[in-house]
């Protein structure tokens, strides 16, 4: 969902750096996107395919580094990757928790010539 | 050569939401989000909140649509200060937007504020508006099936409305399955059984909302 506008927002970073550091060209992008934001790899490769052309991030890889959701169960303590929506704490059995992962939306670093 | 970067996309967006989450607490101001499919009763809530709270509250409200005055008129009719944004074809509102519409409503003389979303049970999700608090309206002629389908929206608020209750004998509804499983899904969450058409659970939902605003004024 709206890939088309957050993959413009990640291009405007990529560039801005890129050209803070007086680059040629951005030969790499790495992402962190963490799975509780819904965000579609294929989606923001093809938008990215779509709008880098022309820019300094023409035929840049996207590397994309996928973070599963962790949580913290609030009764006993327990860390565990939620299944499905039931978010059972696999120890206790209580429902629901801290997110301690899973919501990283970001661009970490890139690789330029 | 690699450069760190280590910059939150989005980033421009909640920048301008944090400036206007600012300018509400100067202000003491509470701001509500509330969001729901086309049709769930988002304008018929707000103009129910208003009759329950307008002799303790100084109420503001910012209407969103993709177009026209309807909902903005409504609350206009009320003599309420409102603010109609139309998107043009966007489905969500916007920290930009928002912080836009500020100038046309009475800052200083408002305690709280809502705000009508574009009616839709994805896309405001993820933009925040420097809101105090989200709300969604779960209407019963959707079903009680839609945390499964959109559960996005329903971790992501402070409180569920369930709304058209006095619609129940004519629906499939199961309330008491509905509510374990949104409870489920966000242990938090407020709910709420209201129907705007006889008046049925206001009362609470308003005296709710009355709460969070005073948590919010001695906050500020």
């Amino acid at each position: 969902m709206h890939e088309l506008s957050i993959t413009q927002d990640i291009l405007d970073i990529v560039i801005e750096h890129a050209e803070r550091a007086r680059a040629q060209r951005v030969t790499a992008i790495n992402l962190v996107v963490g799975e509780l934001t819904g965000f579609v790899d294929d989606s923001i490769q093809f938008y990215f395919d779509m709008l880098s052309p022309d820019t300094l991030a023409e035929g840049a890889q996207l590397v994309i580094q996928r973070i599963p959701p962790r949580v913290r169960c609030r009764a006993c303590g327990q860390e565990f990757e939620p299944r499905d929506l039931n978010w059972a704490c696999p120890q206790c059995l209580t429902i629901g928790g801290d997110i301690l992962s899973g919501q990283e939306f970001r661009v970490e670093s890139i690789k330029v010539e | 050569m690699e450069i760190p970067v280590v910059q939150g996309i989005l980033n421009a967006n909640d920048q301008i939401a944090l400036q206007n989450r600012q300018l509400f607490d100067e202000h003491g101001i509470c701001v509500i989000n509330i969001m729901a499919s086309p049709g769930g009763g988002k304008t018929s809530l707000i103009l129910r909140t208003i009759d329950a709270l307008r002799d303790r509250l100084r109420i503001g409200v910012i209407e969103g649509d993709i177009a026209s005055n309807v909902d903005a008129d409504r609350v206009a009719a009320k003599a309420v200060p409102v603010v109609q944004i139309n998107t043009g074809g966007q489905c969500h509102l916007d920290a930009p937007m928002i912080g836009r519409s500020l100038t046309q409503l009475p800052l200083p003389d408002l305690d709280l504020i809502m705000i009508e979303n574009v009616g839709n049970l994805i896309c405001p999700v993820g933009f925040k508006l420097g809101e105090d608090l989200n709300v969604m309206i779960a209407s019963v002629p959707e079903g009680d099936d839609k945390p499964y389908k959109y559960p996005g929206i329903f971790v992501a608020v402070d409180a569920v409305i369930i709304s058209k209750v006095d619609l129940l004998p004519y629906l499939r509804f199961d309330v008491a399955a509905f509510r374990k499983l949104i409870i489920g899904m966000n242990p938090n969450v407020s709910v709420f059984e209201v129907s705007c058409e006889t008046g049925q659970g206001v009362q609470d939902w308003a005296e709710w909302v009355a709460k969070q605003r005073e948590t919010k004024r001695r906050k500020c």
